[in-house]
This record gives structure tokens, C-alpha cells and sequence, in this order.
């Protein structure tokens, strides 16, 4: 099993650079996502550690070995890709089988190999199976099984589940995340889809632009996001941001909006110019008595939940309170925030203002 | 806008009986939801209103006339389909006034102006009116499509996930905005869909099928809250409801086969003792997978809990619901 460090890397294509600079470490036995909108730098990263793709510069150490500059095949890493390449005139055990045949391992053993993989993916009956007849999840989990048969040091996986549909998907991240805590390889898994990232993930790296947004655990990432890139990529329905034009001193614990007064963390930084009061929906509860007053445009029942968009006079937020609190279209209501769990962003930069809440997380 | 019934709608392909007498009404004004997953009779069912396949049995009436022997122009009905067919050498403007330019309907042309601007205005894309169709990103193409159907002032509007082929944040975004234009148009809607977020938030009234047949209608509450069987009771709610056989806890009724907890249904604290799992922080929300003798149970915690994997808690159900052999809901 493997520990991945990446150190300063980059890569150009001609004049667009793919990634720039980035710097992370994958701790031996993780399950580690890089996530992003599609044209963030995830996959060139990815391929990068396959070695798929060269490095302009920088390196790439795995297990302490740098090995930015070798060759995939040396790496002993497997990659998993979205579209399931099978061959698919072999049947399921032969499709399996190939890398430790093509490895010149005994027939016995190649047996004994194949034999566990398939208990492991729960797919022995259907080993003698031809893979052109299978379903959607059933070649997922063949692919699968030809990357774990040859216990490489680290997979490397590309949105292995873009192309399934939602149910589907979420009983597969399910069974990829048990088997990572059976088999505790370190993966390394590229995704644009914010939830399977939060699900699955111990550590999460947010890509935008090539740059290296935020790195963390998944809860560190969506209570203490760094930037409003962050806090708006991950989290349904994202947070909201109240802008508003003010001043925070160092060590305040409110701030003025709209004549009214709304906690925050404690500051640890002076500002002033045009603010944003980033709150996530289930951080904002409707009471009567609260001074902050809104209208209620919608609401969406979620079953536990239910999602209350209301107009305040800092532009429309999300609220996610409980479905019995009643909520009628057209009503005006107050709004009040639960302040510790609030960030406060330069809106110019995005960049998050340093506070009690965060400064644990936020580096440089 | 109209009301449309279904009586004793039947319609097979073959050996495959894709909608299985089928009773349905679908109120003037309200906003409809068929819910399934994939095969189980709902596209087929918008079709055989719109008149494109023709029941094998049973009857359709569009406020109140029978349209069995109608065809889908007489029925006055207006479809938006998953994949936005637009014409693409047309501009925006042109494009949702090419309903109304059909020789049938010879609709004058300042008529097709003040219809255009009007439903331009309540999609919010007047800007767009002069954008070539192409030019436009996916969100848009899809609100044109609707409006497409809009500007014709049909008796009902029948959308076949209309929203599936756009991205997470648009799809929210699309949601609020169709069940606005609907309640201010006051349009009548029936929608087909597989994905419970856009039953449970825009529906007045949500159908559940399964293979073919109408299992439960209701309001998204009652679906939830008061499902007929452990089908119905699998369609809605995130994480989804755990099952278990009813002698997992003490305290099931007779004929109790199986219990069917949803997260709110686990009260932690007495019981039986639970090994969790794993614990999944979703930022909202923060799931616990747990283990109860063989059986595996997902539930929900506080968002910042100290659990972790290894731990053990006792959990017991509360207010949970149960379910007979054959599935049908007994308490």
C-alpha cells in the first residue's frame, strides 16, 4: 500500500495551463478525492500519478519514491476509468484473469486469485458468464475486480460511476466505499459530483482553474470553506451569500446589515469594502420574533425537510428547516442565523475572512 | 386548462403489459407527479393522454369529453420532452412562435407577438428573444422548450423529465421555477419523472406506479408519510428507509413481516445495541451506518457527533412502520 506526496506540481498543454503548482499529501490507506467542475485540473492530476501524463514540473513521490518521470508501468498503481473497457469476446473469469496471465502467474494461482475477487465483489456466479450480456453495474464491478486481482499499490479511479444512473450509483459508492475499508488500499478518485465526494472521501482536494482551492476532511471543507468557490461547489442547496457593503474590526463578533445586527465568529482580521455573510441553509432558522425579516417565495418538501427560499434585502437565500414548521408563499417572516457557523468572505477574492470558526484550517 | 381521467386505461406491448388498468384524475389546475423507476408505465401513460399510443382498453376524458377517438391535435395537449428539440436555424423569438404559426391554429401575428413576449417574460429570457437557438446554454434551451409549450394555451401539459439531462444546480434552480410558472398560470401538469426531489417538491399530487399499475396517489405528505406498502414506502425519503424482519425489535404487531424505519423512525439511547459502522458527514447532514445482528441500518445523527466507527449505541424504533409478507402496510 502506498502514501502519495505531490510536490509543486504543474502542467502546461501549449499555452493552457491544466495545473499550477499544486502541493497535497494522500495518507497511506485513504480514500482520496479530487473534486471539481469538468476543465478544474482533476483528471490531468490523476493521470499525472498514473503516469499517463508527464509533469512540467514538480514531482510526484510514491512510498517515498519520486516517480514523476517514470513510465505507468512501473508505478504499480490501477486505474479505473469511467467508460468500463472490457474485452468483450472473454468471458467474466478470463476478462479478470488477463493482467496476472499476461504476468506470466501460474494457472493454480491465477485461479485462486480470481476466485477471491469475485467472493469479495459477490460476482462468482456469473464468472463463466460473456461480459456483453452483463448489466451496467455487474461490468463496473468486472472492471473493478481486474484492477484489485493484481493488489497494486494504489487505484486510481476517473468517475468510475458517471455513467450509471442515480439509484445505482449511490448502492455502488456504497459497495466501492466497504470495499476500500475491507481492502484499505489507498485510492485516489476523481469526481464532479459534490455529494459522492462528502461520502466517500476522508480528505477531499477542491480543484478550480487548475488551482488547488481547499484541502481537508469533507465536514472541515463545508463548515470551513475557504473561499466562496468552496462553499458554493460543495453543499445542496449551496450556501447562501448576503452581500453587503461594511466593516469588520479585528475581534468582532457582529456585524451590521441591514440595520441589523448578526453574529459571526470571533474576527481575527480588519476588513472593510464589499462583504459577504456566507450562511449554509440549515444555519438559518425562521422565528417570528426575529428582527431580520424576509418573504417567503417558495418551499420544496423533502420528506424530514423542506427547503424555504425567501427574498431578504441582501438578495434571495435557503433555508432548510423542519417540514412540520409551517411556511406559506407570500408570508414575511424573520430570519435569524446561527452565527458560529458563519463565514464572512472579501467578495472581491472570495477568499474567506479568518475567524474563531476557521483559522484552524485556513493556511497562508 | 382542464381536468383529465383516466378509466380502467390499459395498454400492452406484447407479452409486456406496460399500463395496467390504470383509474386516475388529474384535477384542473393542479400540478401532478407520476413517480417510478425506469419501465414501470409512466412515459407510456403521458403518451396514451396525448394521444400518440392508443389504450388497449379503458377510457380518457379531457374536460369531460372522451378523446379516445381523437387525435393528438384535437386533444389539444402540449408534450416537453426529456432531450430539448429546438430548431437551431431559428432564433429564440421564432422559435417559441412556431406553435402558434401553425395553419390549424392561424394565429395573427400581433396575437403572436403579445404570446411570445408574455411567456419570455414569465421564463425570464426576453433578452434571448433575438439569440439564435444554439447560441443559448442548456438551461435555457430547456426553459425555451417550455415555453414552446406555453405559448399554445393547451388543455394540459404533459412533461416527460423535462429537467434529468441538466446539471445538479440548474435542476434545483429549474424546479422552483416550473412550480412558479405553474401556480401563476395555473396550468394543468401531469410529469413524469423517476427522481423523488422533483416528486416531493413539486408535486400537488404524486402517483406511484409499479409495473404498470397506479399503487398510491396523494399529496407528497401523505406518500411519505403514509405509504400503502413497502414499495411506495421505498420510493421517497433520503436515505432511503431501512428494512428489517418485524422480530428485530420487540413490539411488532400481528402479521407484521417487516418494519420499515426511516431515520426520523430511530431513537437513539435505549434498545438494542447497534455497532456503528461508519459515519458519513455530509456537511447537512450526517448519516450512520450501523449493524443490528446481520442487518445493516442507515440513520441520521447530530452533524457534529463524537461517534465513530467501533462505537456502540442502542437504538429502538419510534412511530416506525410495518408491513405484511406481500408487502402491504399494516400499521
Amino acid at each position: 500500500m502506498a502514501e502519495i506526496r505531490i510536490q509543486n506540481l504543474r502542467k502546461e498543454f501549449g499555452d493552457f495551463t491544466a495545473v499550477q503548482s499544486s502541493s497535497f499529501k494522500i495518507e497511506d490507506g485513504e480514500f482520496f478525492m479530487l473534486l471539481g467542475p469538468s476543465g478544474c485540473g482533476k483528471t490531468t492530476t490523476l493521470r499525472m500519478i498514473a503516469g499517463l501524463e508527464l509533469p512540467t514540473s514538480g514531482e510526484i513521490f510514491i512510498d517515498g519514491d519520486e516517480v514523476g518521470q517514470k513510465p505507468a508501468r512501473e508505478r504499480d498503481i490501477a486505474f479505473v476509468f469511467q467508460m468500463f473497457a472490457l474485452y468483450p469476446h472473454m468471458n467474466v473469469r478470463r476478462n479478470i484473469s488477463y493482467p496476472l496471465v499476461s504476468q506470466g502467474m501460474p494457472r493454480a494461482q491465477v485461479r485462486q486469485k480470481v476466485a477471491e475477487v469475485a467472493r469479495i465483489l459477490g460476482i462468482e456466479d456469473i464468472l463463466d458468464r460473456p461480459v456483453s450480456g452483463l448489466s451496467g453495474g455487474d461490468r463496473q464491478r468486472v472492471a473493478l475486480g481486474r484492477a484489485i486481482v493484481r493488489e497494486p499499490k494504489c487505484f486510481l479511479m476517473d468517475e468510475p460511476l458517471g455513467a450509471l444512473d442515480a439509484e445505482f450509483r449511490e448502492h455502488m459508492s456504497e459497495e466501492l466505499r466497504k470495499l476500500h475499508d475491507r481492502m484499505g488500499a489507498t485510492t485516489v478518485y476523481v469526481t464532479h459530483d459534490q455529494l459522492e465526494a462528502m461520502q466517500m472521501g476522508d480528505k477531499i482536494v477542491v480543484m478550480n482553474h487548475g488551482v488547488i482551492e481547499q484541502f481537508g476532511t469533507p465536514l472541515d471543507i463545508y463548515d470551513k470553506p475557504a473561499s466562496m468557490f468552496v462553499a458554493d461547489f460543495i453543499g445542496s442547496p449551496s450556501m447562501n451569500f448576503l452581500k453587503f457593503h461594511g466593516a469588520v474590526a479585528e475581534g468582532a463578533t457582529g456585524v451590521e446589515l441591514h440595520h441589523q445586527t448578526l453574529t459571526l465568529p470571533t474576527q481575527h482580521e480588519a476588513f472593510e469594502g464589499d462583504l459577504v455573510y456566507g450562511v449554509r441553509p440549515e444555519h438559518i432558522r425562521l422565528s417570528d420574533d426575529a428582527p431580520y425579516r424576509a418573504e417567503v417565495l417558495a418551499t420544496e418538501y423533502l420528506g424530514t425537510t423542506q427547503i424555504v427560499t425567501l427574498d431578504t434585502q441582501n438578495g434571495q437565500v435557503k433555508a432548510r428547516v423542519p417540514s412540520d414548521q409551517p411556511a406559506r408563499t407570500g408570508e414575511t417572516v424573520g430570519l435569524s442565523f446561527n452565527g458560529a457557523m458563519v463565514t464572512l468572505f472579501d467578495n472581491q477574492t472570495g477568499r474567506a475572512l479568518k475567524s474563531d470558526l476557521n483559522a484552524g484550517v485556513l493556511h497562508g | 386548462m382542464a381536468d383529465v381521467t383516466l378509466q380502467n386505461v390499459s395498454k400492452s406491448f406484447g407479452a409486456t403489459k406496460a399500463v395496467d388498468a390504470i383509474d386516475m384524475d388529474i384535477p384542473d389546475g393542479s400540478f401532478t407527479v407520476l413517480l417510478g423507476p425506469t419501465g414501470v408505465g409512466k412515459t407510456t401513460t403521458l403518451r396514451l393522454i396525448s394521444g400518440l399510443e392508443h389504450p388497449d382498453a379503458g377510457d380518457i376524458h379531457i374536460a369531460g369529453r372522451s378523446v379516445i377517438s381523437e387525435t393528438p391535435a384535437q386533444r389539444n395537449v402540449a408534450m416537453v420532452f426529456q432531450q430539448y428539440s429546438l430548431y437551431p436555424h431559428m432564433t429564440v423569438r421564432e422559435n417559441l412562435a412556431f406553435p402558434l404559426r401553425s395553419p390549424i391554429l392561424r394565429t395573427p401575428e400581433d396575437e403572436i407577438t403579445r404570446k411570445v413576449t408574455e411567456v419570455a417574460e414569465v421564463l425570464r429570457i426576453p433578452h434571448k428573444l433575438d439569440n439564435k437557438a444554439t447560441a443559448l446554454s442548456g438551461g435555457e434551451m430547456q426553459r425555451v422548450s417550455i415555453g414552446r409549450a406555453l405559448v399554445r394555451n393547451p388543455e394540459i401539459f404533459l412533461m416527460d423529465e423535462p429537467l434529468s439531462s441538466l446539471d445538479a444546480k440548474l435542476r434545483a434552480e429549474l424546479r422552483v421555477e416550473l412550480k412558479r410558472i405553474q401556480e401563476s398560470l395555473g396550468a394543468t401538469l401531469l410529469y413524469v419523472t423517476h427522481d423523488q426531489i422533483e416528486a416531493m417538491t413539486m408535486a400537488t399530487k404524486i402517483g406511484v406506479l409499479d409495473e404498470g399499475r397506479l399503487v398510491q396517489m396523494g399529496t407528497p405528505r401523505e406518500i411519505y408519510e403514509n405509504p400503502v406498502s413497502l414499495y411506495v414506502a421505498s420510493r421517497l425519503g433520503q436515505p432511503r428507509i431501512n428494512t428489517l424482519p418485524a422480530d428485530a425489535f420487540p413490539g411488532a404487531p400481528n402479521g407484521a413481516n417487516t418494519i420499515g424505519l426511516r431515520p426520523e423512525h430511530i431513537r437513539q439511547g435505549e434498545g438494542q445495541s447497534a455497532r456503528v459502522d461508519r459515519v458519513e458527514h455530509l456537511g447537512d447532514q450526517t448519516r450512520l451506518h450501523l449493524r443490528l445482528n446481520d442487518h445493516e441500518i442507515v440513520s441520521l445523527t447530530d452533524t457534529h457527533t463524537d461517534l465513530e466507527p467501533g462505537d456502540t449505541i442502542a437504538i429502538q424504533p419510534q412511530n416506525a412502520l410495518y408491513f405484511d409478507a406481500t408487502g402491504a402496510r399494516i400499521t
